[in-house]
């Protein structure tokens, strides 16, 4: 059977040992771990090898979520694909929206208003809240502390009321266009946000009590899974993970993009490059995400909130769709054939929750990409698994996959 | 035991610690309200499906909080999210490793029909690979609308003739779960 | 700054050529000499990150297939832009740089699963996203967004369920706006209309 076995056949484990690939040992043990495992997080899977309880070959098997992304975004217009930018890391959506647009626009040479960038900021640091609370939530039950992941739901759910109520959409937002987004702040959602703030931080705090400095917490993740800052950096680590190993390095700092010039926040980085590390990394950027949110309320520019002058780009807004005929026309153009680009390519990264969320975009001109890259931060991150697991016990790469905080939706694209 | 003084009739009044009714309205009313999941957490709609279990929906109102990974300890298996080619099989498998009886509930748009990915890599629905007892819309589907899903199937359990289908058919049974 | 690197490059590399680009430095290499390049750009030009490995398909332009490159310097906060154009059209091949940026093995192999470009050099060479046994390349241009039919990976599940990969139903689905015709004919349309729901697709 050893020739027939495909790669999702459970037949593999056993075929892997009868083709005599190591002697049969009773120490030994083929073990593969998903693509339905509560610790995977999705639909990773792992082929380990183990001794004893120590693993000594770990293989991840991804695409078990490839859904085609990059062939979809080259059959149809810009900002048909913002939808498909939603799934994409499906704990940020909004973070992905704003990266995609601010691809496009680049390749437009379009600058939105400040008022459309400082919104953007806004909902970034907002679904990077949510996506922290997630990781850190899904972090404490795989490694036996549920009462975090209730809190952590708890406060998701309150940011899910504000981003329903200024999207339409609990989590799939499909918020921004290319050239603005889809519609204005409502009226008093600014304040809502501000009062979140404020009850949010005490929440963290008891998060904080619940798990730093936890024994059993510490146990299982301190020491666990370091990665060296050369590996880091070699396997094209980014985000929190990256930083954890003690790279500053975080684009919102190096290339700033939408204004992020503008807002006053630290990075946090790690000294070890631990499951600990990185936990911490992601607790403290939290924090951070609170202040610049509160630095943008504070200062939210008036204006309009879409790009006005760019009337081949960005759709214009209902009311006057139906009232002018120039408008009408102008929708129309933009809906049947798509934001009309120029021909040429860029390369543009956002700092997302996860890491760095690249489009490379080929343009032949036109309402559609020639093609259309996705590069996924938990793509790279999980790359650097097989260096890392080799050498950990079994219990531990659980708790070095919940410290990844990765999302196959993203990383299969 | 029942005592002497207690009349037995066809009655479903409660009469003592005696009640009457059709094994069916018994099993049936047993097996709906302690439904385990198997939560086959895919993707987006997993997150719906773990808001569901979390705090301000709290699936534990309708019985079905014990989600369990393991298939051999599940009754319905909640498909939530986009079934590519690559993972089908595997959904297969798990669902062959269910015990009878089983259900299915395809949870949001990609797996009932494969959503709004029309490409080469998903399958256009998983009702192709398992039989699937309640499909909810959405993409994602709220939390909501997954009790109501939930709802639904127990109200199909409800009316299933489960005496007559102790028997499993030989089409129920697990081939594939020798591993 | 932009033309500096690249005319620094140039210098010392003498085949590679300016390459038109609307944000960052690129450079067009050919593929004898990105072994090299790659090596330098890491270790001299403090190009230390691998961000991201992308192959295109330039359908009838020669050469078909190329692999474009983003680089990412730490110290300099910038990218460069790195493309190598595949010699052959029919086995497109180009070196690996797995040894200079750990990272490229599995934005290589996602490069060769989705074009079939090979990477010379490579220690594992196998597909990623799809299983390892599926006959196309996807983002190939010829490919269509709905897929041709095929088997499914598992056998045992095929026979079980009767289930195939099939094409995927495109009527509804992913519609664009031709850039060329009449206006009244530009409306959005499915890519693919040989086929729709009603008349199947024949088979291949």
């Amino acid at each position: 059977m050893a020739k027939e076995a495909t790669e999702v056949s459970y037949g593999d484990v056993l075929s892997r040992v009868s083709r005599g690939e190591g002697e049969l040992q009773p120490d030994r043990m083929a073990l593969s771990m998903g693509p339905s495992h509560p610790s995977t997080h999705g639909v990773l899977r792992l082929m380990l090898d183990l001794d004893g309880e120590t693993v000594t070959r770990c293989e991840p098997v991804v695409g078990y979520l490839h859904r085609g992304d990059e062939k979809i975004a080259e059959n149809m217009t810009y900002n048909q694909f913002v939808p498909y930018t939603d799934r994409l890391d499906y704990l940020a959506p909004l973070a992905n929206n704003v990266a995609y647009a601010l691809a496009v626009e680049k390749l437009a040479a379009l600058e939105v208003p400040p008022r459309c960038q400082a919104i953007r900021v806004l909902v970034s640091e907002m679904s990077r809240v949510s996506s922290h609370l997630m990781g850190l939530g899904a972090y404490a039950l795989d490694i036996g502390a549920m009462t975090v992941f209730l809190y952590t739901f708890t406060e998701r759910e309150k940011l899910y009321t504000l981003f329903e109520e200024l999207t339409g959409a609990r989590f799939t937002t499909s918020y921004t266009r290319i050239g603005g987004v889809a519609r204005d702040l409502p009226g008093g959602w600014l304040g809502k946000v501000d009062k979140f703030c404020d009850q949010f931080l005490p929440v963290l705090d008891d998060c904080n009590d619940l798990l730093t400095r936890n024994r059993i917490f510490l146990d299982r993740t301190e020491g666990v899974a370091e990665i060296s800052k050369e590996d880091a950096i070699g396997y094209g680590l980014t985000g929190p993970n990256l930083r954890a190993s003690g790279v500053p390095s975080d684009l919102r700092k190096d290339c700033p993009y939408s204004g992020y010039e503008h807002y006053e926040f630290d990075v946090p980085i790690g000294a070890r490059g631990d499951c600990y590390d990185r936990y911490l990394v992601r607790f403290e950027e939290m924090r951070q995400s609170i202040r610049i949110i509160r630095q943008v309320i504070q200062s939210m520019p008036d204006g309009p909130w879409y790009a006005e002058e760019a009337k081949k780009i960005f759709a214009p807004p209902k009311d006057k769709v139906m009232t002018s005929m120039e408008e009408l026309i102008q929708n129309f153009m933009i809906v049947t054939q798509g934001p009309q680009m120029p021909a040429g390519e860029v390369y543009f990264e956002a700092e997302n929750p996860k890491g760095a969320l690249g489009f490379y975009i080929v343009s032949k001109g036109g309402g559609v990409p020639y093609r259309l890259k996705i590069r996924s931060p938990s793509f790279c991150n999980l790359s650097i698994l097989p260096k890392v697991a080799r050498g950990c016990m079994i219990g531990d790469v659980v708790s070095l996959l919940g410290s990844f905080d990765f999302v196959m939706g993203e990383c299969d694209s | 035991m029942a005592e002497q003084k207690h009349e037995l009739a066809y009655d479903t009044k409660i009469e003592g610690d005696i009640v009457v009714t059709r094994a069916d309205a018994a099993i049936n009313w047993i097996r709906s309200h302690s439904m385990w999941p198997m939560p086959m957490g895919l993707a987006c709609c997993a997150i719906e499906l773990m808001a569901a279990a979390s705090s301000r929906f709290d699936i534990a109102r309708f019985g079905a909080e014990v989600m369990r990974f393991s298939p051999r300890q599940a009754d319905v298996m909640i498909v939530a999210g986009t079934v590519t080619y690559k993972m089908a099989p595997a959904v297969r498998r798990i669902y062959d490793q269910m015990a009878a009886p089983r259900w299915v509930i395809a949870m949001g748009a990609c797996a009932s029909t494969g959503g709004m990915y029309r490409s080469y890599a998903v399958m256009q629905g998983v009702d192709r690979i398992v039989p699937v007892d309640v499909y909810v819309s959405g993409c994602p589907p709220r939390p909501e609308a997954l009790l109501d899903g939930l709802l639904k199937l127990q109200k199909k359990v409800a009316g299933e003739r489960s005496v007559q289908q102790l028997r499993v058919p030989e089409s129920a049974q697990a081939p594939h779960s020798s591993l | 700054m932009s033309e500096e690197i690249v005319s620094r490059l140039q210098e010392r590399f003498t085949e590679i050529t300016p390459r038109e680009s609307l944000d960052w430095p690129a450079v067009n290499c050919p593929a004898r000499q990105w072994a090299d390049l790659a090596a330098a750009l890491r270790e001299e030009y403090g190009y230390r990150f691998l961000m991201d490995v992308s192959g295109v398909d330039w359908k009838e332009e020669a050469p078909r297939f190329m692999v474009v490159y983003h680089l990412f310097s730490t110290r300099k906060h910038a990218y460069l832009r790195v493309a190598v154009a595949c010699p052959e059209d029919k086995e497109p091949e180009v070196p690996s740089v797995v040894k200079v940026w750990p990272t490229a093995d599995w934005h290589e192999r996602e490069t060769y699963d989705m074009f079939g470009i090979r990477f010379r050099g490579h220690p594992e060479l196998k597909r990623i996203l799809m299983w390892e046994d599926y006959p196309f390349h996807p983002l190939r241009k010829e490919f269509p967004l709905a897929g041709w039919e095929t088997e499914l990976p598992d056998r045992e599940v095929a026979e079980q369920t009767g289930a195939k990969v099939i094409g995927a139903p495109m009527m509804g689905g992913p519609f664009v706006a031709p850039d060329e015709g009449p206006m009244s004919e530009r409306e959005p349309r499915a890519r693919d209309e040989t086929w729709t729901e009603k008349n199947p697709k024949p088979k291949k």
